[in-house]
């Protein structure tokens, strides 16, 4: 196990002990933000460039900055001089629960926006909007998903990504097999190492796995799109006028063009910690988000 | 999160849609169908390692109580090789690692590794606990052995085991739990057993303390399923009069 890892166990139980008393959120996050003079972001560990570390307790990334802007944002509104935020790391089965009892006040990591969470949190404007894609091995002459019929394919345990392929599966009456990695880090090595023949998972973690690869030439992103996923800034439930002020913050940098920028800046140039580029221009569903701002969940994607 | 909803078994695991009787048919699958799918899974990873321990196990522990020291070399070799490298590294090196360096091992089955793997790490546990069971015995018992004309084998087969083996019982048994529990490492490589399920069923579902619970649920029943089966078979072959087998 790595040392990472149990401590951020033991930081989310000491976090689920310690928010205890915080339940009660009478007066909104806002009122919260203001008596204590402070927030706390969630944020991930490896979130391709949405949200990851770069070592030393410090976070950065996409969703991370926006959420920065937002926040100083919020402190201008309440008046605040100064506004201390500290970050939390959080896990896709944490991150929910962490957002209802109060130890987070808002996350920024990857979290998709659907029917079924909008019961349990809110979410601000889509940001971003992830395509499932496949990475196979650049000579190995695949190009589409059909291809990939009774062949190994892995994606991540714990992520949709696996099922959708199921979902394509019974849709066509293919049959795929499927080869679950613990981790992206691990599926990637799974192709990387032959035992699978392509990865499907979300575009931008792809990207960042090709990048980090000894020698990123020999992998490429084919074939159509699986699946669309919004993803978002999650903050608590029934609170209209935090959500109105983090709205009102990302709308402001859709419409000046200052979101395409920080998107540039992190998955178009080199990042930290390894000064890597993800290489992934916005899609247009991603640009389309940002000409209409909407906080529609997964479900209205996949109608149309 | 303040209402139970175990109606999510009841789904199908593509669209969602809950099926009538809870078990699918004809292609369909619900999570219901799936977690005694995952738990067939964890039953075979854990009784085959459980096998392959108690063969390996044994063997090596014998090896290490036997007078020629070329052999308790070789013992204890495999008892701390196989004792001293945490059960998930050893799984990831028999993933990939070696299938790296010997080509042909490739072919092999992920459920084939994970099995060797398991159980050859709880042979190390298994050979230091017969090897313990042995010395435990009277050093007379092998002199008298020897002494009556038998063979070093035949002692073994006839006098140090079948007392040695009913002593280690207990600790035995704790091993067969263990390998139930350490099969939870068998997801890392992909083998649908019952953690992978909960993984990925709690993702899909958004129901996760359900999933949890249910599958909490199965690993202690397998778990104290066998240690109920070690029991009786303590109870069978208790002898009066011996070591742990007066009362």
């Amino acid at each position: 196990m790595k040392p990472i890892a149990v401590l951020q166990g033991l930081t989310f139980a000491a976090s689920l002990l310690a928010a205890l008393p915080a339940l009660s959120q009478d007066g909104g996050t806002l009122k919260k933000i203001k008596d204590g003079g402070s927030a706390t972001m969630g944020v991930r560990e490896s979130s391709g460039g949405l949200s990851f570390t770069v070592g030393d307790g410090k976070f950065a990334g996409f969703h991370v900055e926006l959420c920065q802007r937002a926040l100083a944002d919020v402190q201008k509104q309440l008046g605040l001089a100064k506004l201390d935020i500290k970050y939390q790391p959080v896990t896709s089965q944490n991150r929910i629960p962490l957002v209802q009892n109060g130890t987070v006040d808002i996350e920024c990591g990857s979290t998709t926006n659907n029917a079924a969470r909008q019961k349990d949190v809110a979410f601000a404007v889509t940001t971003y909007v992830e395509e499932v894609r496949i990475a196979v091995k650049a000579n190995s002459g695949i190009g589409s998903i059909a291809q990939l019929n009774g062949k190994n394919v892995a994606t991540t345990t714990g992520t949709t990504s696996v099922q959708h392929l199921r979902k394509h599966e019974r849709a066509t009456g293919m049959d795929f097999k499927e080869v679950f990695g613990k981790d992206h880090a691990d599926s990637f090595l799974l192709l990387e190492s032959g035992r699978a023949e392509a990865f499907v998972m979300d575009g931008q973690i792809l990207a960042g796995n090709i990048a980090k690869a000894k020698n990123p030439a020999d992998f490429k992103i084919v074939g159509e799109v699986l699946s669309v996923e919004p993803i978002a800034i999650m903050i608590r439930k029934d609170d209209p006028a935090f959500k109105k002020t983090v709205d009102d913050s990302l709308k402001a940098l859709m419409a000046s063009g200052e979101m395409a920028k920080i998107y540039d800046k992190w998955f178009m140039q080199p990042i930290p910690p390894a000064n890597t580029r993800i290489g992934l221009p916005a899609s247009e569903a991603t640009r389309a988000a940002w000409a209409n701002p909407n906080d529609k969940p997964m479900e209205d994607y996949a109608k149309k | 999160m303040s209402t139970w909803d175990w109606q999510v078994f009841c789904k199908d695991t593509i669209d969602g849609e809950i099926v009538s009787r809870c078990f699918g048919g004809a292609g369909d699958v619900t999570y219901l169908d799936w977690l005694f799918s995952a738990w067939g899974w964890t039953l075979s990873v854990s009784l085959l390692a459980l096998i392959v321990a108690l063969v390996f196990g044994s063997l090596m522990g014998i090896l290490r109580t036997t007078p020629n020291r070329g052999l308790v070399l070789a013992g204890n070799a495999w008892t701390e090789l196989f004792r001293n490298i945490p059960l998930l590294v050893q799984i990831f090196l028999w993933y990939h690692v070696v299938p790296a360096l010997i080509p042909p091992l490739r072919g092999v089955p992920s459920f084939l590794l994970v099995v060797l793997g398991l159980g050859l790490f709880t042979s190390a546990r298994i050979s230091e606990q017969v090897k313990a069971g042995i010395q435990s015995l009277p050093r007379g018992q092998r002199m008298a052995g020897l002494a009556m004309g038998f063979t070093l084998p035949q002692t073994y087969r006839h006098v140090l085991l079948p007392m040695a083996f009913r002593i280690v019982i207990p600790p035995l048994t704790s091993e067969a739990m263990n390998i139930v529990k350490n099969s939870s490492v068998a997801f890392a490589v992909s083998i649908s057993e019952l953690t992978l399920f909960a993984l990925q069923a709690q993702e899909e579902t958004a129901r996760g303390i359900e999933i949890y619970l249910s599958v909490t649920g199965l690993y202690f029943i397998t778990a104290f399923a066998l240690n109920r089966a070690f029991h009786f078979i303590e109870a069978r072959v208790r002898v009066p009069g011996m070591i742990g087998g007066g009362h």
